[in-house]
């Protein structure tokens, strides 16, 4: 095991696959010279040359599409989006063509692709460049959507994804790129696509995020421990396919949940699982299901209307207090 | 040479070459460059689609064909021409008025009108319908709906080939409207930037649904447009076959051979609307008068008459033998099966991962 962050779980495991697989490339704005906004692909472009690390112009739509028109003929595109705020300019290429061409041909011809981008607020980096828009992805039948939380999610699910011959969207996030976390050494670990996780166990409620969401929920589950609060955490980890089961399990051992989303609450991802759990575990809930998400503004600059408009160790800890309370548990 | 306009890439907004001009002449005197074998399969090609298109039309009206439905009449020279320039391991990407080159690039009229008809027999098994021809075996690779949305595809199917040092073209098919769309330019500066062996095709009916090439296009030669990405461009008359069979070829070649983007604008004129649906009232008597003059099908036919290629019982056999393939097609699709509703949760995916909805409308999420 060592002990590493999530950017470089990425750039490893991009380094791996592309020694593994000729047909691996990397496309996308500043990824080679300047070796990545994030400098995730770090170093990449003395490795593997220009044919197989290309800098793009700032054309998302006709790059993300070059990416799929290539990975139709059998390459394994893995194309960055600088922030997924950008992907709005490539949604046609993403949702008409990259999530279609399997099926509405016929089967005929797969789209072995990915999309790496990052989402997250909390940069102060002003309201278009702080959305969190994976929704738009994850509504579509066709791609996948994956939303590691961890150094090892992120190499496992980056691996699975260019290893799967569908479109697979791998939602990063700007504030997990520095975080830590165990890999292990000559990692060869493929995630599960569709499978969520539990990833800390705990009888008084269920704690349901993704992503950074996820990570801080962890966080916040031990927290809660030493207030002698047994939370159990369900990292969603791939939003399409969305492992309804385990959450469902979960509620049903608990009998309450919050929901802890980066978006707008509104039609936002706990929506889904919100219903979700009405739906699979109706007669085992004791409280109303609680969504922690973010305020619904363009998310603005200054510091103190940006921290209060995202959710929080704070926001996610008073729901699940709020939440015990309104069930007669003991909150410590 | 005379045959087409010329842009070089590189600056030449201001010349002033590619009017329209008849050619009849130069292309008569050519027929004697030709096998009359060669002719003569143009000219089934060109009566096939015309036939197959008026039958399409035809079926549409009577409801056995659903959603949009736009056709190749009046394109026939220029589909044929340039499907004549491809070899078979060459790649096709075209827009959604798709009909007649899936036909040219090696499709069965019975496959595709079944597509048509949305049967399983169909080359996208029902699923594409009229705008998503589709067929790896003959590398047409889609028919696509959204204007411009083929432009990035081809272009990336140009990157892999290039990437794997292959020597097959890209034929990325579009309409006069496609120019405007950002796709284009993203397309063209990445296929040029990158020395991608892919040749872009407008075909300028001078109408984008009802709007005019001169309402949409600031810069109206449609050809010059390849010049801010150094990328040359040639306009042909797009209802002469051998015209275009001709530019079409010289341009894929350069292609193949100088792995560089080229740009060919083939002028044409749809005979209907937009779609099977449109009136086309926006047109005046004297272009539908005209249009009618310049049928490409009858226009050939007529020269290959003048020629003695086409004797009258030549005529009547290559009649009797597209109208029976175009029967031939339409009850092949009329008697091959619906896709079984078994199959629907089956494309969704090629590679199957845990929880994949394959729930009814009104099921619950969680079956018992």
């Amino acid at each position: 095991m060592s002990v590493i962050t999530y950017r470089q779980a990425l750039r490893d495991t991009l380094r791996a696959e592309m020694h593994r697989d000729e047909n691996v490339i990397l496309l996308g704005e500043e990824i080679g010279v300047f070796e990545g906004s994030y400098k995730i692909t770090e170093g990449l472009l003395n490795e593997f040359g220009e044919r197989r690390v290309r800098d793009t112009p700032i054309a998302e739509e006709g790059f993300v599409g070059a990416a799929v028109g290539a990975a139709m003929l059998g390459l394994r595109p893995v194309v960055e989006l600088m922030t997924i705020n950008f992907s709005l300019i490539a949604i046609d290429q993403i949702i008409n063509h990259a999530a279609k061409i399997y099926g509405m041909f016929g089967g005929q011809n797969s789209v072995p692709m990915v999309i790496r981008t990052p989402g997250g607020g909390g940069q102060q980096l002003g309201a278009t460049h702080s959305q969190n828009i994976e929704l738009f992805y994850a509504f579509v039948p066709g791609l996948k959507v994956l939303a590691p939380s961890t150094p090892a999610e992120a190499a496992s699910m980056l691996r699975a994804a260019i290893r799967d011959d569908d479109p697979v969207l791998l939602l990063e996030n700007l504030g997990l790129y520095n975080t830590k976390g165990e890999v292990p050494d000559d990692d060869e670990s493929v995630a599960e696509i569709g499978r969520a996780a539990v990833t800390r166990e705990g009888s008084d409620i269920t704690l349901i995020g993704y992503s950074r969401m996820a990570a801080l929920g962890t966080q916040v589950a031990e927290a809660l421990a030493k207030e002698d609060i047994s939370v159990e955490v369900v990292d969603l980890r791939s939003l399409r396919p969305l492992d309804r089961q385990t959450i469902v399990d979960s509620v049903k051992k608990t009998g309450c949940a919050v929901v802890a989303e980066d978006d707008w609450l509104t039609y936002g991802i706990g929506a889904e699982i919100a219903a979700s759990i009405q739906e699979g575990a109706f007669d085992y809930l004791d409280a109303p299901v609680r969504r922690v998400a973010m305020a619904e503004v363009p998310l603005p600059y200054a510091k103190p209307l940006e921290n209060a408009a995202l959710p929080s160790t704070e926001s996610v800890t008073t729901a699940i207090k709020e939440t015990l309370s309104a069930v007669g548990k003991r909150v410590g | 040479m005379a045959d087409t306009a010329k842009a070089k890439g590189g600056g030449t907004a201001g010349s002033t070459g590619g009017r329209r001009r008849s050619r009849k002449d130069d292309t008569s005197s050519r027929l004697a460059d030709e096998t009359p074998e060669t002719l003569l399969d143009f000219y089934r090609q060109m009566l096939l689609i015309r036939r197959f298109e008026e039958r399409t039309g035809q079926a549409y009206t009577q409801a056995r064909i659903g959603g949009y439905c736009h056709l190749n009449l009046g394109e026939e020279a220029t589909v044929v021409g340039l499907m004549q320039a491809l070899r078979e391991s060459d790649y096709l990407f075209t827009n959604y008025r798709d009909h007649g080159y899936a036909i040219g690039k090696g499709m069965s009229a019975r496959e595709v009108m079944a597509e048509l008809y949305g049967r399983s027999t169909g080359v996208s098994k029902g699923w594409g319908g009229s705008m998503h021809m589709f067929d790896t075996k003959t590398r047409m690779l889609g028919g696509y709906g959204i204007v411009g949305g083929q432009l990035p595809l081809a272009t990336g199917a140009a990157l892999a080939v290039s990437y794997r040092g292959g020597d097959e073209v890209v034929m990325c098919q579009m309409g006069d409207g496609t120019t405007n769309i950002g796709a284009w330019h993203e397309s063209l500066n990445i296929a040029a930037l990158w020395n991608l062996p892919i040749v872009y095709v407008v075909i300028n009916n001078f109408t984008g649904m009802g709007t005019t090439v001169e309402r949409s296009s600031a810069e109206p030669d449609l050809y010059k447009r390849g010049s801010a990405f150094r990328i040359e461009g040639e306009r042909v008359d797009g209802r002469d076959v051998l015209a275009v069979r001709d530019a079409a070829t010289r341009l894929v070649e350069k292609a193949r051979s100088e792995q560089r983007p080229y740009l060919l604008e083939a002028t044409s004129y749809r005979l209907k609307g937009h779609s099977v649906v449109d009136p086309a009232k926006y047109r005046t008597q004297e272009q539908i008068e005209e249009a009618r003059a310049n049928d490409p099908v009858l226009a050939f036919e007529h020269r290959l008459e003048q020629a003695g290629i086409l004797t009258e019982d030549k005529k009547q056999e290559i009649a009797e033998s597209v109208r029976a393939e175009v029967a031939d097609a339409a009850d092949f699709a009329e008697n091959s099966p619906h896709p079984e509703v078994s199959t629907l949760f089956d494309y969704t995916y090629a590679t199957p991962v845990a929880n994949e909805s394959r729930r009814m409308p009104a099921d619950p999420v969680f079956a018992e």
